[in-house]
């Protein structure tokens, strides 16, 4: 099994307030690896420090993490989140912009300006975000016009077009109804046949229903990682176990 | 005894409606009055001759060049250097001592007497770099002037840019630039348009300032180191000195159509703008 990254010893702080204490784990090249855990427990720090976003609110991070065997503390953080996209919580289309204009945004503000170029892109990273039927005929309206569903397949359309090779989504179904949590779940399944992806959830049985592997962090620890199934049948620690059943978080 | 709250309510759409009420009216009489006493005075040949007898008889021409030019000089100075100015606070130093220090430095040179300005524009521009009474120097002292409204507004603007997009575009693979440029600007324009406005608005009507570093020659400025009048220098001499009321109110009147049109062509253009991106 090939290794997409490999996180190790790694730390974070935000200003002296640690916040991720000493995390080893290896993420699997096209595999769906979800993060769980309780409000606080650093698993937001943890997505965001994979494609440096952390540093965007003002956070620090010590420790390695490899991406393809490249430290990517060491590059540089424009080209590593060309690599490493991202898809936030609360789905965040440029309002002022048309639904076509979101998808391109990525190629624009890369100096892209050549509408031949990013005409198949934009109709190509709909279709793969499960969207173009719906927008086909409407790509000039607003993006900020459509159902929150699908402004979060826009945003994951927006992240595709940067054609990156791993996608972090941050809760990216916890602002949404359960019909668009089941397209935006259906969509993950198909898109880790090209990239690999890390998901943060409080939504346990989205987890379980999702990912491959599972990682659940606890006050800043990683506590347990393994196989999503083996997580949600016989967990090794009993903190996981009572996570899981519900009995606190 | 305790009101009941559909009265209170009642009461405050009474005060704050009259509140609004009153504001409005008191600038439509002041609009009426000075249109009403300058309007007879306006015609063609008053805005296209130039004046004699000090203003007692003939137009305005030479004041209008210098109502629009003076302006339009600060602006072209004061706009970059205030835009970017914004930028750097808001977008590239984080928040600190420095940075607050800064930002109450600038809210102080807001609230300075325009008049200040002038006495510094007159040492600094006039006599110190040798400048003389010019277009030059009054520029000069009007961009320094309006500066820190220019500053001050684009910088509420930009803030008023959603985090998000800042985040989304970082995402994206974008520099700190490219985000300021493509997303930041783009969205804080209106913002930033109005300010230009309000700052346009003060340096028009500005005469303290204009007097000391720009002098109030009436001749038809031909370099940037002529003298020259503005319209609101031109007003401020003819009441002062009791040369011609008529004319003043004339002159008065010209000067708030010109505001009027400078607003309104300017919130069209950005309105055109805006419509044109989405």
């Amino acid at each position: 099994m090939e290794i997409k990254l490999s996180i190790k010893n790694l730390d974070a702080y935000y200003g002296k307030n640690q916040v991720l204490k000493n995390i080893s784990l290896d993420i699997p090249k096209n595999k769906v690896v979800a993060i769980i855990g309780p409000s606080g427990c650093g698993k937001s720090t943890f997505l965001r420090s994979l494609n440096r976003m952390h540093e965007v609110v003002g956070g620090t991070i010590k420790g390695e993490i490899l991406l393809d065997g490249e430290d990517l503390t060491k590059t540089d953080p424009v080209l590593l989140r060309k690599r490493v996209g991202m898809v936030f919580q609360k789905p965040n289309p440029f309002p002022s912009m048309s639904i076509f204009n979101n998808v391109a945004a990525g190629l624009k503000l890369n100096g892209v300006r050549n509408k031949k170029q990013i005409t198949p892109i934009v109709e190509k990273c709909l279709r793969q975000a499960a969207l173009w039927e719906e927008v086909k005929n409407n790509l000039n309206d607003s993006g900020a016009n459509i159902s929150g569903g699908q402004q979060q397949r826009l945003c994951i359309a927006r992240t595709l077009a940067v054609n990156p090779e791993v996608i972090l989504m941050d809760e990216p179904a916890s602002a949404l109804d359960p019909i668009s949590t089941t397209k935006i779940e259906d969509l993950i399944f198909e898109l880790k046949k090209d990239y690999t992806i890390v998901i943060v959830t409080h939504n346990m049985q989205q987890a379980a229903r999702v990912s491959d592997y599972t990682a659940f962090f606890y006050m800043g620890e990683l506590i347990e990682f393994s196989d999503t199934k083996k997580m949600f049948t016989s967990p090794d620690k009993q903190q996981t176990e009572d996570y899981i059943r519900g009995r606190f978080g | 005894m305790r009101i009941h709250p559909r009265y209170t309510q009642r009461g405050a759409i009474a005060v704050l409606g009259g509140a609004t009420l009153l504001t409005l009216l008191i600038l439509a009489f002041i609009i009426f009055f000075i249109l009403e006493k300058g309007l007879p005075g306006i015609s063609l040949s008053f805005l296209t001759t130039n004046p004699t007898d000090m203003g007692r008889a003939g137009g305005i021409f030479p004041t209008l060049i210098g109502t629009i030019i003076l302006p339009l000089l600060a602006i072209i100075i004061a706009t970059p250097l205030g835009i970017f100015t914004s930028v750097y606070l808001s977008e590239y130093t984080k928040e600190n001592k420095a940075t607050r220090i800064i930002r109450f430095g600038t809210d102080c040179l807001a609230g300075i007497p325009s008049i200040i300005f002038g006495l510094f524009g007159y040492i600094f521009f006039v006599v110190t770099l040798g400048f003389g009474w010019s277009i030059l120097s009054g520029g000069l002292t009007l961009a320094v002037m309006i500066l820190p409204t220019i500053i001050r507004t684009s910088e509420e603007a930009i803030r008023a840019v959603p985090k998000s997009y800042r985040e989304v575009s970082f995402s994206l693979g974008a520099t700190s630039w490219q985000t300021v440029k493509k997303v930041i600007l783009p969205n804080a324009l209106p913002g930033i348009v109005t300010g230009i406005m309000l700052s346009i608005g003060r340096a028009i009507g500005e005469t303290a300032a204009v007097i000391f570093t720009a002098g109030s020659s009436l001749r038809i400025p031909s370099s940037v180191f002529d003298s020259t009048r503005t319209m609101a220098v031109h007003f401020y001499i003819l009441a002062r000195e009791g040369i011609s009321a008529e004319n003043a109110y004339a002159t008065a009147a010209t000067l708030i159509i010109a505001v009027l049109i400078v607003n309104l062509s300017a919130y069209w253009l950005m309105h055109r703008f805006i419509a044109k991106r989405s």
